[in-house]
């Protein structure tokens, strides 16, 4: 005998709640969604993909806001073949990727700006490779992405195989350090860079007295500072993101360690700062993205205004390389190229001086140059000191 | 709280499974078969792009539909077998996952084995870390079971984060596709071209593999072993008193949960042709054991379901991002609440579920209303003025 | 390697205490609502993590940005303890009422009880990413940290001192309070059997809030603590620190009030000496495995169950 199914209705919606939810990834379909074809209509549809939501989202939204700027200043000009753009979110997961990945696919991209990381580029590269879609991505920086062939592969920044043995050479020549640590936090990234920087210091004849591997998810990092302190190391350099090296940095200053803080460019975002406290102080980043902030150049000027304007912040770590990859990729299309090969074709080709760096890339799809660039923190902000030839820290 | 209470006293949730069991108990044979057969017939056809336009309009639904749909499924029947028929509490089962995924990941790019020989040697490498793993821990109680399996998934992440063979952080890629067969078409499919645009062939392999699965999972459920393990589940301690081996059945069901979660391992591996230990956090044994437990725990069906559900549904609602896991929480709790043996419980153990006896026992702390008895209590018992519960107590199990 | 260990023995030592302390005083709260309800309270590290945003927020409140010293000192430190006590407690109990009641009222199992208390752990953590960013908070330096002597390698501070001092001394008061008061005893008897419990006159789901309660507020110390430790919180700070805490719950002997707080320290030793041993990142490794030996040879733990039997 059945009564009233109120009971059943509270299921019933606390299940079509449970659909609603759930972890996962998410995709904000932003400025644009829906596809444009590669051709007809007069509109072409270029994609994004990378990280929207989710941890480490705000890369992600570094590059995508330097795509939609590029994006809405090439539509204002009269003339040119519109271009939409369909972002794909992937949370930075790998495996989000390849789902991703596909439907760009059949949505019929002409190209991507992306993947934004480099575990995700290992995953929907392939894909993009057996679709022919160019892909150009602005912050990927594995090494091991350059070596597999790829025709339609492109990134418009050094590898790690620079920004390590660049950070490398800086201590030992610039800082003049006799003894470092080298710290990483077991990430593909981390551990990748701290490896370079390891092997060319060794090579450079600084002694790396203490090697050692944190969980970046933990609150203390007592054991690190334990082995690091002993040791009195001129220079501490961490391969990691911002929170880690945030909190590094201040148990490694509060344990009475006096070496220089350095790191890379998943350390260079203000929150580092927020993190470290006056610890941070000092501290040393290296990027092989250039900082648009700062600079006297007048186009750079000219684009970290108009993306302020837009977006009511900075341009940040890889705002200014989505907005090379993405003029990359237009400049191809206003050349009159809407099919996908002959866009690859073109952009291989493709040489011109971005907001970030020239742009011009070898046979592999590497970019040409490699400048590695330094940035101290100084009095809590970040001093943008030029690149490593020009660079001279305070300390 | 007693308002809730008393509303959950005077309403019913519909018998859904009671309804459908007592119609399946009057089906003959064919019948049963021709709806089997109807089933894997649609489970083949699912892939199609006009289903894939309603079901997942921001992904591509022939991927989605192999991981992460396909995938919870054979990984939600694995740990059924655990916590639904034994009532054993796994919280690691990430970790023969893991391990099914890197002996393939391994074995092909270090030895060059192909899939079809790799795949009998994962199943038996990951179902001998469960016969390792359970052996000196299975003897514990139910809730020291729960943190050491949770810490055995995560050993398994972080060793292979942190060795080289394993290829550190770094993980394996890439992983070599299994042996295409181009010519082989159906409907305009190319079934056995194993490649990185096209799911379907890997989902078509995947749905073979989880069927088979369910038919071992079904005998076994309805043999000896499966008795015992319904035993063991009700009461432990009963069931070695009549002379059951509680411990060797422990171990059997452990094993068994290893070797698909190892299957679907070695499958997941092959298709995603790149691996890193990111692939296998601890959310996810817990978002398997949620997926078990909310469809309904010891039954096929309904575990199936849960893990559809609980896959599908963050790809469908891409959209409401921010909130996803908020409501996601919500609904958890909710659920719970309102029907606490799930959403398509097996008869059997919704019987014992209501008693407050199957997977675990009931919590303590719950005096007189234990074993299904709606009593109130009174709020301040005047000492010395035993209550009405005493009438009950018979009936009732030591709860815990 | 073990050169390193015992170049490293006294700062791994004093450090490994610190850790455990936190990690005891969580620990506590676990152990407390298992003994009675043999519940493993998953949303209990969301419990703490709220007691730290609350401690952060009166620091904004009052504006405390700096640090203090003396009688100052002391009255930002109550502050921040209290505030975070009511907070993390108000949230236990909340979650007891809302979460976990209805359960218990039904007899539902505990796998149901253990899935609702999953779903109530991202419930809170999500509430606190969407109100306050997924990012790192930092909350201002408010103890100068000063060094007061060394042992070897190692620096006893004075907020390592505060930490471990604290955690024993709240040790030594629940264990007070659940031998000799007649609240302390209705646990106790819950713990042991519930239904003679009720025979005896005992209110059970009093028992019940303020066992919950005194979790609560354990964890609303030890955020206090860790507030003033790690200068920092997040909306999941807790879960990590979490799962260790249940560990060190079930190597002391789940149910046992001393064994959660000396499974906490041994935890925080092993740790650190493994981690000097093998390298930071085999740390969790070495824990699980000590856990993992310690129970095959000791199956309930160091200690022992049993919270009636917490004089041990």
């Amino acid at each position: 005998m059945r009564r009233a199914y109120s009971r059943g209705l509270v299921a019933a919606a606390a299940a079509s709640a449970l659909l609603l939810s759930a972890c996962g990834g998410g995709n904000d379909n932003g400025s644009s969604s829906g596809s444009g074809g590669s051709s007809g209509g007069g509109t072409v549809t270029i994609g994004f993909m990378g990280a929207q939501t989710g941890p480490n989202a705000q890369l992600g939204i570094n590059i995508s806001n330097g795509v939609e700027l590029a994006i809405e200043q090439h539509n204002a000009k009269s003339g040119v073949k519109q271009v939409k753009l369909t972002k794909y979110d992937t949370q930075g997961d790998p495996t989000q990727a390849t789902n991703q990945a596909k439907k760009a696919v059949s949505d019929k991209v002409v190209a991507i700006v992306g993947p934004a990381f480099s575990g995700e580029s290992k995953t929907a590269d392939p894909i993009f490779e057996e679709a022919g879609i160019p892909n150009v991505s602005p912050s990927a920086t594995a090494v091991s992405l350059a070596a597999n062939g790829w025709k339609f592969w492109h990134r418009v920044l050094a590898n790690d195989d620079v920004q390590g043995p660049g950070d490398a050479d800086f201590i030992a020549k610039t800082l003049n350090a006799k003894t470092a640590a080298v710290i990483d936090d077991q990430s593909e990234y981390g551990k990748g860079l701290a490896d370079a920087v390891r092997k060319q210091l060794a090579t450079d004849g600084v002694k790396v007295a203490v090697n050692d591997s944190i969980n970046p998810d933990a609150s203390s990092f007592s054991s690190t500072v334990n082995k690091v302190k002993p040791a009195n190391p001129d220079v501490v350099f961490f391969g990691g993101y911002y929170s880690a090296a945030g909190k590094l940095v201040k148990q490694l200053k509060d344990g009475g360690v006096q070496g220089t803080f350095m790191s890379g460019d998943g350390t260079l975002d203000a929150q580092f700062i927020n993190g470290g406290g006056a610890a941070a102080n000092g501290a040393l980043l290296s990027c092989t993205c250039s900082s648009a902030v700062g600079s006297t150049d007048p186009a750079v000027t000219k684009f970290a205004s108009d993306y302020k304007a837009k977006f009511n912040v900075d341009p940040a770590t890889y705002s200014a390389e989505g907005f090379d990859a993405a003029n990359a990729i237009m400049q191809a299309i206003d050349a009159g190229k809407t099919d996908p090969a002959d866009i690859n074709d073109f952009v291989t080709k493709i040489d011109f001086k971005g907001v970030s760096k020239q742009i011009k890339f070898d046979d592999k799809g590497e970019l040409a140059n490699d400048l590695l660039f330094i940035t101290e923190v100084k009095n809590g902000k970040l001093a943008f000191l030029g690149d490593t030839s020009k660079a001279k820290p305070s300390a | 709280m007693s308002a809730l209470s008393g509303i959950r006293r005077r309403i019913q949730f519909p018998d859904v499974m009671g309804v459908m069991g007592s119609w399946w108990d009057r089906t003959p044979w064919y019948g049963r078969w021709a709806l089997y057969v109807l089933l894997i017939i649609g489970a083949f056809l699912l892939p199609s792009s006009s289903i894939g336009s309603f079901m997942t309009p921001e992904s591509d639904w022939a991927s989605v539909l192999f991981y992460p749909i396909g995938i919870y499924v054979l990984l939600a029947i694995g740990l059924n077998v655990v916590v639904g028929q034994a009532g054993l509490l796994d919280l690691g089962y990430v970790a023969f996952f893991a391990i099914g995924s890197y002996a393939l990941a391994v074995i092909a790019t270090k030895h060059g084995w192909g899939f079809w020989e790799i795949l009998p040697v994962g199943i038996i490498i990951a179902a001998a870390a469960g016969l390792i793993l359970g052996t000196p821990t299975l003897r514990l109680r139910g809730d020291y079971l729960a943190i050491v399996t949770l810490g055995f998934g995560e050993i398994i992440r972080i060793t292979a984060n942190n060795l080289n063979y394993t290829g550190g952080p770094r993980g394996i890629s890439p992983i070599p596709h299994p042996p295409s067969d181009p010519s082989v078409e159906v409907g305009g499919v190319k079934i056995f071209r194993y490649g990185v645009l096209d799911a379907r062939p890997y989902y078509y392999l995947l749905v073979t593999a989880i069927i088979v699965v369910i038919i071992i999972v079904k005998r076994l459920e309805k043999s000896r072993v499966g008795r015992s393990w319904a035993a063991i589940r009700e009461d432990e301690d009963a069931a070695e008193l009549m002379g059951v081996p509680t411990f060797r059945f422990k171990i059997v069901s452990f094993v068994m949960g290893a070797s698909i979660g190892g299957l679907a391992g070695v499958i997941f591996a092959a298709q995603t042709t790149s691996i890193t230990p990111v692939n296998f956090p601890f959310i996810l044994s817990a978002l398997i054991l949620c997926a078990v437990v909310l469809g309904g725990s010891g039954n096929l069906l309904g575990v199936i379901l849960g893990a559809f559900l609980i896959a599908w549904l963050p790809e469908r609602f891409r959209g409401f991002e921010q909130y996803r896991v908020l409501v996601f929480g919500a609904a958890l709790v909710i659920m719970m609440i309102v029907r606490p043996e799930g959403l398509l419980p097996s008869r059997q153990r919704r019987a014992e579920l209501a008693e407050g006896t199957g997977g675990m026992g009931s919590l303590g702390g719950e005096t007189g209303a234990v074993a299904g008895q709606r009593v109130e209590i009174d709020e301040e018992p005047v000492s010395g003025h035993p209550p009405e519960v005493l009438a009950g107590r018979d009936e009732r199990e030591a709860g815990g | 390697m073990w050169n390193d260990f015992t170049q490293q023995f006294w700062s791994s030592t004093i450090d490994g205490l610190t850790n455990g302390a936190i990690y005891g005083l969580v620990a506590m709260g676990y152990t407390l609502v298992y003994g009675v309800l043999r519940l493993i309270n998953f949303a209990h590290s969301e419990v703490f993590m709220i007691g730290t945003f609350a401690a952060l927020g009166a620091l904004t409140l009052f504006g405390i940005d700096s640090p203090q010293s003396g009688l100052a000192l002391v009255g930002v430190l109550l502050l921040m303890t209290l505030v975070a006590m009511a907070a993390s407690g108000g949230t236990a109990v909340l979650l007891e009422r809302v979460a976990y009641r209805p359960l218990r009222k039904r007899g539902a199992s505990r796998l149901a009880a253990l899935i609702s208390a999953i779903g109530a752990a991202f419930f809170l953590q999500e509430v606190f990413a969407i109100w306050q960013g997924r990012d790192q908070l930092s909350i201002p330096r408010v103890m100068n940290k000063d060094v007061w002597f060394n042992i070897g390698s190692g620096q006893v501070r004075n907020d390592k001192v505060l930490v471990i001092v604290a955690a024993i001394v709240m040790m030594l008061l629940l264990d007070r309070f659940v031998n000799t008061t007649r609240l302390g005893r209705g646990i106790r008897a819950t713990a042991q059997d519930p239904d003679t419990a009720v025979l005896m006159g005992v209110n059970i789901d009093r028992i019940v809030l303020t066992t919950f309660l005194l979790g609560g507020i354990l964890a609303g110390l030890a955020a206090a603590l860790y507030g003033v430790f790690f200068e920092l919180t997040q909306y999941n700070v807790g879960f990590l620190l979490g799962i260790k805490a249940f560990t060190a719950a079930v190597l002391g002997g789940i149910g046992n009030i001393r064994g959660a707080l000396i499974g906490g320290l041994v935890l925080g030793l092993i740790e650190n000496y493994g981690a000097s041993i093998f390298g930071t990142q085999w740390l969790d490794v070495v824990a699980f495995s000590v856990l993992v030996l310690v129970l095959m040879f000791r199956p309930t733990g160091i200690l022992g169950e049993n919270l009636q039997r917490a004089r041990v």
